[in-house]
């Protein structure tokens, strides 16, 4: 079965890009425009990858992740954060929230799929 | 087979093959063809709402099922046949240059087919149309037709149905 | 796998202009003196965003102006820096630099190079002004984390994880269908913190960047292509507009049904005539809702306004404030793109022209700041607007004064009403100055065209020294008129019920006839030319004598007149329909229409019989 990735984005464009190129190497995605969306949509089903942005309405990217961390069926869920700040001070956050690792923005699609592989091919 | 079923078969044939479809009509004491790819549908005279100032041959626009499509009276146009309005009075329901018109005539006879060489250039005679309207005469049964270019007369100045047409 | 990244730019475009407006009135409401660290939160993403768009989708340009944009930004929203009236100004500018380089990206339009780096260095000098955040450096983020900052080993690949990749994916392999609950909450952060091994990428880990050529020619795909999105879809408006002549047809089609089922015996036909009433219910539901799918909220028009004034404010040394009320109320597309040049022009209008300056308002006992009220709400069929503001007010005496320079008919008794109809007068302006903000050689009287061009209309009050307000009636679309059928003889014509001031039997001894001239007919005070309408017609009608016979006082361009018919015959909404896509132009009708019993009825043309009757009694 088609492993399920969770794409939490608040602009639409990079969401939808980051859907169509892990569409298209066949996982099935799900779609949230702002942390609250995203745990909202994690709680209905337990996904296989958490993908998220930081800066986000509503809730940021590290309390998603770091909520997420507090579900039992979240407790191994790999969960990659997106963020255009890639400083130790953010990766250290990233880190303390529970986050799998992390993934600069700008992103060209097959540097998502490779890292994505990585994780759970 | 009806008229109108034979108009609409002719839509789905295949017209390359240099045989031509015409409807014919009669006005007046003269029969008259014009391409069955132009006519849409034929149905009986509706009342109309007439158009305030308009010439007296537009008898004024009907509802077809949703479009306002103006209705030409040819009989009054060329002054020909009896001008009556009754269950027997056709409209022939024409497409044409992107428009839907109907026009009146004394009655529809057929659809018959034609190929080039049955078709004689028409002569420089006083039909109701103007020669410039034709594009020949064809024989069927010792009967002749007058086939029109219905496209080009209807959106001629002289029908005065088109803005700016040339007249 | 190759992925064309340019079926995303159109996406990319709508939603950077969405976070550039936003932006802009977010700045714009923002009190300098106490900001809302919420705002400044949004404000900050709204830029942060444009520039994670632009770097995804290669907009290299647009990266470099939000970069300094989102530094300055992210300082102010952490407290570092205190925001102030200039760095909202260079906010503002740095805004619109970046909506000229996304427009010269969107549309090819050419991208003032000049003033986008002059911004940028504006933004830049306002990041390093040391003078005004002393104590405050640049590399000040926030320290709340116990642990030492991660190390990030060798050269960074634009990616990384916090533990081994094996335990990663050993985590995540199918529940086997046990396991531990495990209380080590720090399990998953890995004891181990690796770089991803065998990375096969070389270091351009940055999205390549298209140039600007691939980005023109891929923007056309862009708009063809599918949007993915679920939540909405995009459709051609040529689509929704034939949807809604269907259900145009479909309302003829009930009606007409109706019409034949009010006729049958509704005892035997109780179920038959139950399921009209539900069709008819169904149908009216279903145009309601085909109708909403071209609504759109004013607040699309609403939302340049106040970037307007406070430019136009500034400029004129006036302080203004701009209350909006009702930004949510729908109307149609088309109308929306309409309304929105005659609207600014009243805006302009009412702060050049209105309110006074800090010194006259304060003379006059007033608040120095005056106030522009814009609003809108639905009120039966119409969106009503209002442009209101609490400056000067109109000046009865001098637009009287100016009307008789201008040679127009007045006299000092007319009533206010009709005094302030004559600023729509062609080429009337009370403003003792011609600005370049209202004198754009755009009148008033452009204005009620256009308003009345869309079936609305315009009127005007005003309290001398307390204010004006204009009123803007609409109808909410452009398909559909608010209609009075009257009856000639056998022929049914529409009215739009906008033009209609009243309608009345006259009596005999009210009708005059002036030689040459026609009939003119005696209603409250005033003569107005009486236009039958079988004569402009040719019509056969029933009724000869006006007194038995009801006229119709129309309005338009501020002339009156009393259009003589037979009967009034009923008020209805009806479907617009053009005689020019199978005929031509009908002198004297504004298109037609199809009633419920399937005839088509011709709507009139208000305006033309209006300036046809009057031309011919000049």
């Amino acid at each position: 079965m088609a492993k399920t990735i969770l794409a939490v984005d608040d602009s639409t464009s990079i969401r939808q890009m980051v859907a169509f190129t892990l569409k298209g190497a066949g996982y099935e995605v799900i779609e949230a425009a702002d942390g609250q969306e995203g745990l909202d949509k994690a709680k209905l089903k337990t996904v296989n990858l958490v993908l998220t942005d930081q800066n986000m309405p509503k809730m940021d990217g590290l309390t998603l992740v770091k909520t997420l961390r507090g579900l039992p069926q979240y407790k191994t869920v790999p969960m990659l954060m997106l963020t255009t700040e890639s400083s130790d001070a953010m990766k250290a956050q990233g880190k303390a929230a529970g986050a799998t690792g992390w993934l600069v923005k700008p992103f060209d699609p097959n540097k998502l799929l490779e890292v994505v592989a990585k994780i759970i091919s | 087979m009806t008229v109108a079923q034979m108009i609409q078969d002719s839509h789905h044939t295949d017209n390359s093959s240099g045989i031509d479809e015409f409807l014919t009509f009669t006005l007046g004491k003269e029969e008259y063809g014009i391409d069955i790819l132009k006519v849409q549908e034929i149905r009986g005279y509706d009342s109309v709402t007439t158009i305030a100032n308009s010439p007296k041959f537009i008898k004024g626009v009907i509802n077809l099922r949703g479009i306002i499509v103006p209705i030409v009276d040819m009989r009054i146009k060329f002054n020909l046949g009896n001008i009556e309005y009754n269950e027997f009075t056709v409209v022939i329901i024409l497409n044409i240059a992107k428009r839907v018109v109907g026009m009146v005539v004394d009655g529809v006879s057929d659809v018959i087919t034609l190929t080039a060489t049955q078709i004689k250039p028409a002569p420089e005679f006083g039909s109701a149309f103007d020669t410039e309207y034709l594009t020949g005469l064809g024989t069927i049964d010792e009967r002749m037709l007058i086939l029109v270019d219905i496209e080009k007369l209807m959106t001629s100045g002289d029908m005065e149905l088109i803005e700016n047409a040339a007249a | 796998m190759t992925i064309d990244m340019s079926q995303f730019y159109q996406v990319f475009f709508e939603e950077t202009a969405e976070h550039l407006a936003s932006m802009e009135s977010l700045l714009l409401g923002l009190d300098v003196d106490a900001p809302n660290l919420d705002d400044l939160n949004a404000i900050f993403r709204a830029a942060h965003s444009i520039k994670g768009g632009s770097g995804t989708f290669g907009f290299n340009d647009m990266i470099e102006s939000t970069h300094i944009l989102e530094t300055l930004l992210d300082r102010l929203r952490k407290e570092e820096l205190k925001p102030t009236a200039e760095m909202i100004d260079v906010f503002l500018q740095a805004g619109d630099a970046l909506k000229s380089q996304l427009d010269g990206h969107q549309n090819g339009a050419a991208v003032d190079q000049e003033k986008v780096t002059t911004v940028c260095e504006k933004l830049k000098s306002l990041a390093e002004n040391k003078e005004i955040a002393p104590q405050l450096t640049t590399d000040a983020a926030p320290v709340t984390h116990q642990e030492p900052p991660v190390k990030s080993p060798e050269s960074d690949d634009g990616y990384g994880f916090f533990m081994d990749i094996e335990d990663i994916k050993k985590q995540n392999e199918p529940d086997p269908g046990y396991g531990f609950f495990n209380t080590d909450s720090t399990e998953y952060t890995a004891k181990n913190i690796s770089q991803a091994h065998g990375s096969e990428n070389t270091n351009n880990s940055q999205a390549s960047p298209s140039n600007v050529k691939d980005i023109k020619s891929g923007n056309r795909s862009a708009a063809a292509a599918p949007n993915p999105d679920a939540a909405s879809i995009r459709v051609s408006t040529e689509k929704v507009d034939q949807l809604i002549n269907l259900v145009g047809e479909l309302v003829i089609t009930q009606a007409m049904l109706s019409q034949t089922a009010s006729q049958v015996d509704p005892v035997v036909y109780e179920k038959l005539l139950n399921g009209m009433t539900q069709l008819e219910r169904n149908t009216r539901d279903l145009q309601d809702s085909v109708m909403s799918i071209r609504m759109m909220p004013i607040s699309f028009v609403f939302s340049r306004f106040p970037r307007l004034v406070r430019d136009l404010a500034s400029k004129l040394g006036k302080q203004v404030e701009l209350k909006t009320i009702g930004e949510g109320t729908e109307l149609d597309k088309g109308l929306i793109e309409k309304i929105s040049d005659p609207l600014t022009h009243l805006v302009r209008n009412s702060l050049d022209h209105g309110i006074e300056s800090p010194e006259k308002r304060t003379a006059s006992g007033k608040d120095t700041k005056g106030t522009i009220t814009l609003s809108a709400a639905h009120q039966g069929g119409n969106i009503v607007i209002t442009i209101a503001d609490d400056g000067a007010g109109l000046s009865r005496d001098r637009i009287l004064t100016k009307a008789r320079e201008k040679g127009l008919a007045v006299n000092d008794d007319m009533p206010d009403q009709d005094v302030w109809k004559l600023i729509f007068a062609p080429g009337f302006s009370t403003a003792d100055i011609v600005t370049d903000v209202s004198g754009r050689g755009v009148g008033m009287d452009v204005v009620k065209r256009n308003i009345e061009g869309m079936g609305g209309r315009v009127e005007i009050s005003s309290v001398q020294g307390q204010g004006t307000t204009m009123t803007i009636r609409l109808p909410l679309t452009l398909a559909i008129l608010d209609g009075m059928s009257i009856s000639v003889g056998k022929e049914i014509f529409i009215i739009p019920l906008t033009y209609i001031i009243e309608s009345m039997q006259p009596r005999k001894e009210n009708i005059n006839t002036i030689s040459g001239q026609g009939k003119v007919v005696h209603v409250r005070g005033e003569y107005l030319p009486l236009i039958a309408l079988h004569e402009v017609f040719n019509l056969k009608p029933d009724v000869m004598e006006h007194h038995h016979g009801i006229l119709v006082i129309l309005e338009s361009d501020r002339k009156k007149i009393a259009l003589f018919v037979d009967e009034l015959v009923g008020q209805h909404q009806v479907v617009i329909k053009s005689l020019e896509s199978n005929y031509r132009k009908v002198p004297g009708t504004a298109g037609a229409t199809i009633m419920g019993d399937g005839k088509v009825a011709m709507i009139i043309d208000v305006v033309s019989l209006v300036s046809m009757s009057h031309q011919q009694a000049a």
